[in-house]
């Protein structure tokens, strides 16, 4: 059998990016093939044009030998095709059987669905993949999630697909799991199935993946049999560019030690993580999705409870149940999802920057509304949000500015320690800079800022420090004269430097 | 089940608490229009008499509807409103009969009816279980023990100067109605004027993006659904003053009227929007409607319907003159 997939010279523009430009990539029966990249290279963009879900702008595609013009996600199905995504996208509310079976259930003779052959045939094909722990007839939120990952696996294969995709399959997975994982892709290579593998770890590529394709900054720049390589020259290849002058920032002097975290713990999240932060210094947090840096940030502000560890605050130790606590310690927090964890949409911009400023300005429990006013035009006109008043609710502003009132809402509530999770996500390029001279004002006047960020030139050009965070574990400290793309992706890719 | 019934919020009242000319300049024009149409068409609806009838009844159900647009603010739903109506007028009555002071036995009663209220918030927040399901269990045990404590019948031969309360005057003016508009001019500071009240709003729109603002939640609930309550609890004793006895069935689907009451008056079932006028508005076009159509012979059944008619033209037309404006 010829190709399963030859897809050639494929491009794709979104609005002002060039998601993809000119990119090979082909899968042979058989075949384990890596495909690796920084975030933004254009790996998801090239699965979603393989799986019919974005339309290429130009190239060629064949799928079994089969010349596709216009595809779409059914089709991909039926020729065969499957993706298991880092988000399970099953059923939740529905049985694993349901799950398999999705729209198909097998049916009786009157017509009714016949569950015991349909629950059957589930278990002895999950029995084959060594999943003998997973009940067929269970919840799929009943499970754990890596056992929800495994049936979301196990799915196509169970529909006996012959091209998968998994895009960060072993996130969420133990070693065990993991272990079963490989033996699943083992048996479907023998198959002579060909499958699609993403992943940022460097060990599991080497161990698992028979070819690998890197891309960069949307361009295909090498394909080869990972015998000719190592993790060493596959980072380089990831990363190798050079940094744009967008990222660096004045750097302001260093003060006292404004935040100290010692031995900090939430099991199975994050363990043992230990730092410190100092007025007018910007310290980074790397770390893949899922690396447990999200969690550590939302510990500190006292959003989630921890297991062990302490918490210094100029040289203070406390100890926070909730987040009014944090605020009123002079901690802000800026979380990676806007809409859904920082800013109220359909309410005003000037309540939003008074969100946390409310316990201030309310004598008695009255607002004051000369003051929230005050507040409202203070941060509007400092960092240049633009609205046409502070009445229009903010889910009329673009991403940046509401991403500006988010900052102005920390600030009014007199945040000295600014806990900022990916600031600049969903932010045009031109608000980018804008929060990055903003981030420059606030070292100078001594805020101490913990910033995570899985873009490398942010947080390169930015942090004085970087914490690198590999599974919840602390690989290192990394100071600024040793800022290095290689030696960061290394170590959160689980590598020691 | 509740999503069902949400609706998203209407243009022109996103800015917090502070109507934009739209929805309340609309609410304004149906009831003049009403006004204006029913004392051309009856002789009898501008009468001091029935208007001052029409005031009483609206009354009732306009504090419950202020209660209830907190907590509709809150993106919640308290269906045990009307079961409060009812066990309020009951415990008071029984109070009264026992020989309790009226001026004891109300604000009694009024904490009863707050405690009710508090019972959901913690059903809500501490059991998570959705407003929708807390206030319908509260709903059903509450009129199982008025019906208990009643033994199902009325309780009259209360004193009179308790039911002066219902029936006087104050300067011309029910005072029923006085009443409703000392709640509604507070509802409308609380909403507007305090913490409380942006606290309300902001829980509304997303109750992650408020605790990790500093909002603590607990508080918070268990005030919207003591507020809702005691609310209730008042407009019970009204009710029960008005007809001087405690009634068992009093107030079934109250808790409807005062949900159709804010929903008319601009709030939305998703929460973070709605005023305290809108909601008065509100209350004022659905009894209207009812009062003038008795007025002119139109069957009850036939109003029912046009009340129905309204609520879905109300929030209909304020959606799809947001889909339009969303299209650009």
């Amino acid at each position: 059998m010829a190709e399963l997939i030859a897809a050639r010279g494929i491009s794709k523009a979104f609005p002002g990016v060039r998601a993809l430009d000119q990119v090979d990539f082909v899968l042979q029966p058989g075949e384990v093939h890596a495909l690796v990249g920084e975030n933004g290279a254009g790996k998801s963009t090239l699965i979603k044009i393989l799986m019919g879900v974005y339309r290429r702008d130009s190239g060629t595609l064949s799928v079994k030998g089969q010349d596709i013009q216009d595809f779409s996600p059914q089709a991909a199905q039926s020729s065969g095709m499957a993706a298991v995504y880092q988000d399970i996208s099953l059923a939740r509310s529905l049985t694993v059987g349901e799950n398999f079976f999705l729209g198909h259930m097998p049916k009786t003779g009157w017509g009714t669905i016949d569950w015991a052959l349909a629950y059957d045939q589930c278990g002895k094909l999950l029995r084959g993949l060594g999943l003998d722990d997973i009940d067929p007839r269970a919840t799929l939120s009943s499970l754990s999630v890596a056992k929800q990952e495994m049936v979301a696996i196990a799915k196509p294969v169970f529909e006996n697909a012959d091209i998968l995709v998994f895009d960060e399959p072993t996130a969420l997975l133990a070693n065990e799991e993991t272990e079963i994982l490989f033996s699943i892709i083992r048996r479907l290579r023998s198959e002579g199935k060909g499958i699609i593998y993403i992943s940022h770890r460097m060990e599991e590529i080497f161990a698992i993946c028979d070819s690998v394709t890197v891309l960069k900054d949307g361009r295909h720049v090498r394909t080869m049999p990972v015998t000719d390589t190592n993790p060493d020259d596959l980072v380089r290849l990831m990363v190798g560019r050079s940094m744009e002058d967008m990222y660096t920032i004045r750097r302001s002097p260093l003060g006292e030690v404004a935040l100290e975290v010692e031995g900090l713990t939430r099991e199975p999240r994050f363990r043992d993580i230990g730092f410190d932060v100092r007025h007018g210094e910007i310290v980074g947090l790397f770390g893949l999705v899922g690396s447990g840096r999200t969690e550590i940030m939302r510990a500190i502000f006292g959003a989630d409870p921890i297991e062990r560890g302490e918490i210094r605050l100029d040289g203070k130790p406390v100890r926070f149940t909730h987040p009014s606590q944090a605020i009123a310690a002079g901690i802000g927090f800026m979380s990676e999802d806007r809409k859904n964890q920082s800013i109220a949409l359909p309410l005003s911009v000037r309540t939003n920057i008074n969100l946390a400023n409310y316990p201030a300005i309310s004598p008695f429990g009255v607002v004051n509304q000369t003051a929230e006013r005050e507040a409202a035009r203070t941060y509007i006109d400092r960092l240049a949000i633009k609205t046409p008043s502070d009445t229009v609710a903010i889910r009329n502003l673009s991403g940046g500015n509401q991403q500006k009132a988010v900052l102005g809402k920390n600030l009014a509530s007199n945040s000295r320690i600014l806990v900022c999770d990916e600031p600049t996500i969903g932010v045009d390029v031109g608000a980018k800079s804008e929060i990055y001279k903003i981030f420059e004002q606030l070292t100078e006047e001594g805020v101490a800022i913990l910033l995570v960020s899985s873009y490398l030139p942010e947080i390169m050009g930015l942090a004085d420090r970087i914490l690198v965070i590999y599974e919840g574990r602390q690989m290192g400290i990394v100071e600024r004269s040793e800022f290095d793309e290689e030696r960061l992706v290394r170590l959160a890719s689980g590598l020691q430097a | 089940m509740a999503n069902i019934v949400k609706t998203k919020p209407r243009q022109g009242i996103t800015v917090l608490g502070k109507y934009t000319i739209g929805t309340s300049t609309t609410l304004m024009a149906i009831v003049v229009i009403l006004f204006v149409f029913l004392s051309s068409t009856s002789s009898v609806f501008a009468t001091p008499e029935n208007l001052s009838n029409l005031l009483r009844q609206t009354s009732i159900n306009g504090i419950i509807a202020l209660g209830m647009l907190m907590v509709i603010i809150t993106a919640g739903i308290d269906l045990s409103v009307g079961a409060i109506v009812a066990i309020a007028g009951i415990v008071n009555a029984l109070l009264m009969q026992a020989g309790m002071s009226m001026w004891v036995s109300m604000p009694l009663t009024l904490v009863i009816g707050a405690a009710i209220g508090v019972f959901n918030g913690i059903l809500i927040h501490e059991v998570s279980i959705t407003p929708f399901i807390a206030t319908l269990g509260t709903l059903t045990i509450v009129r199982g023990i008025v019906m208990i404590m009643s033994g199902a019948r009325m309780v009259a031969n209360l004193p009179k100067e308790f039911g002066q309360i219902a029936s006087g005057d104050i300067f011309g003016i029910p005072s029923m109605f006085i009443i409703w508009m000392v709640l509604f001019v507070a509802t409308l500071f609380l909403l507007n004027y305090t913490q409380l009240g942006r606290n309300f709003f902001i829980i509304g729109s997303s109750k992650e993006v408020a605790r990790l603002s500093g909002i603590r939640l607990r508080p918070n609930m268990y005030a919207v659904y003591g507020l809702s309550s005691l609310y209730a609890a008042l407009a019970g004793i009204l009710l029960s003053s008005r007809l001087s006895m405690g009634v068992p069935t009093a107030g079934i689907s109250y808790e409807l009227d005062a949900i159709a009451a804010v929903v008319i008056g601009g709030g939305s079932l998703f929460g973070a929007a709605g005023s305290a006028i809108g909601a008065v508005l509100g209350a004022i076009i659905m009894q209207t409607i009812r009062n003038g159509g008795n007025l002119l012979g139109i069957d009850p059944f036939a109003l029912q319907v046009i009340i129905g008619a309204l609520i879905l033209i109300a929030v209909g037309v304020d959606q799809l003159r947001m889909r339009k404006a969303e299209k650009g």
